[in-house]
């Protein structure tokens, strides 16, 4: 039940009582209400929960996030290196 | 699909679990908090790819499990009624109470419906003015936003056939229970990702301060998950204790404030009883004085409850961290996915249908079911 899934808005429907959007699952749609993320435009990508946008998702905090986990074996070895006693003629250690 | 398939890849999965490995340097108890994780940690089977003497304690963060026997047969009792609509979330369904379940009613001519959203409910009592409409309204801080808002928009309408059986409740005084519980193994918590983006995380920093517990917030895919656990070990080996955040993407500190409003005009904090666990004080929400009106509770008269658990299931147990679906005497056999006897095995949440999907202690594999059914048309 705490399953929320992201997706696209791809379309507002601001006619009703409430403030709703079609949002677009990889490739399935389905209605969510937009009501606690009234700032959503179309094109940005929210989590849906139980019909409900509950976060706007933060596309520069996802793009960090990737990276550094991607960038995971460069820290690793930059840790490893560091914890290693210091030697100036050491070829390929760029300081961090 | 972007945003989910990105934190599921499995070379970057490798590292994770190397970088765990080679920061541990002594045993480590870890709970996730949330159902949904526990899924996701089995199925991929990270819990087992921890370094030796890393564990990971499965949290009651399964709403459908700690939903208590009484709620659920009070549901039985208002779904049976024939002026009755009876609508809920489809976990619940097949959710034992004492003598049947919602399923088997409906089975039997009661109007049970599942819906994926509150606001469908509201949309089948505005289509059916005749007939009262109930929503069965559990779940944790996640939830709470969808059912405030139907209950809203119900006062909103003017709405007299709509009514919602309240079953909320909180993470936080469930996670101090468990700290103050003096068989508490749990030396680090990863919370749920989605009750934070709701509720953000103010409320944790206390609790990671009075019992200096590590706290990381985060999300519910794979490498969500690693980095979570490795944030916390890597706290529990610097000695640290803090609240910190896996899941940048969708959750803030302060959380949602429009979704808290609306959950705080409706709803008060009160004692809620968890199924398995026992009474929590302040640990569940209750609609206001305001919208009593729309309290099936008290519209309708459900007679005396006499609950039953079944003798043989030791989901309290479970769900509090202590004993493992494989401890359990009845798992896979006497209790599985088709014949549940509580309601770990039922919920998509519950451990005891992660380990079953998972095949985890069963002699015959159910992991792959076309492969099973290959077996069988040989």
């Amino acid at each position: 039940m705490c399953l929320g899934i992201p997706g696209k808005v791809v379309e507002i429907r601001d006619g009703g009582p409430l403030r709703m959007a079609l949002v677009d699952f990889g490739g399935a749609r389905k209605e969510a209400c937009l009501e606690y993320v009234p700032e959503v435009q179309v094109g940005e990508y929210v989590i849906v929960h139980v019909g409900f946008a509950i976060s706007r998702l933060d596309e520069d905090e996802a793009l960090r996030t990737l990276e550094m986990l991607r960038t995971l074996d460069e820290l690793m070895v930059q840790q490893e290196l560091g914890a290693m006693p210091a030697d100036a003629d050491a070829p390929g250690v760029a300081a961090p | 699909m972007k945003y989910v398939d990105e934190y599921r890849d499995s070379l970057v999965a490798r590292k994770l679990v190397a970088e765990i490995h080679r920061i541990t340097t002594r045993p480590w108890a870890l709970m996730e908090v949330c159902g949904g994780q526990t899924h996701t940690l089995v199925k991929q089977g990270i819990d087992e790819a921890l370094p030796e003497g890393v564990r990971m304690i499965h949290g009651p963060g399964c709403p459908v499990c700690v939903t208590p026997l009484e709620q659920i047969d009070k549901a039985l009792a208002i779904a049976a009624r024939p002026d009755v609509i009876f609508t809920s979330y489809g976990d619940m369904l097949r959710v034992p109470g004492s003598t049947t379940d919602l399923l088997s009613l409906k089975a039997r001519g009661a109007d049970v419906r599942i819906v994926y959203s509150p606001l469908d409910a509201l949309k089948i009592a505005v289509a059916n003015p005749d007939r009262q409409v109930v929503f069965f309204a559990i779940g944790f801080e996640t939830t709470a936003p969808a059912n405030a808002m139907a209950v809203s928009q119900a006062a909103a309408l003017g709405l007299d056939n709509f009514a919602v059986l309240v079953s909320h409740v909180l993470v936080p005084p469930a996670m101090t229970a468990i700290l103050e519980s003096p068989t508490c193994q749990v030396q680090a918590f990863l919370a749920a990702g989605h009750v934070c983006a709701v509720m953000g995380w103010t409320e944790y920093e206390p609790i990671a301060e009075r019992y200096h517990v590590p706290i990381v917030v985060t999300g519910f895919e794979p490498l969500d998950l690693l980095e979570g656990i490795l944030m916390a070990i890597r706290q529990l080996e610097e000695g640290r204790a803090v609240v910190e955040n896996q899941y940048a993407r969708a959750v803030t500190r302060g959380g949602n404030l429009a979704a808290q409003e609306t959950v705080f005009r409706v709803f008060e904090v009160g004692q809620r009883t968890w199924r398995g666990i026992g009474t929590i004080p302040a640990s569940g929400y209750h609609l206001r004085p305001e919208f009593a009106k729309f309290d099936a509770e008290a519209r309708f008269d459900v007679g005396d409850i006499h609950t039953r658990e079944h003798p043989a299931c030791i989901a309290g147990e479970i769900l509090q961290g202590t004993k493992s679906p494989l401890d359990c005497a009845a798992y896979g056999g006497l209790c599985n996915p088709q014949k549940p006897l509580g309601a770990p095995m039922v919920s998509a949440e519950g451990v005891c249908s992660a380990y079953h999907a998972a095949g985890r202690g069963l002699a015959a594999p159910t992991a792959f079911p076309l492969y099973d059914l290959a077996k069988v048309a040989r």
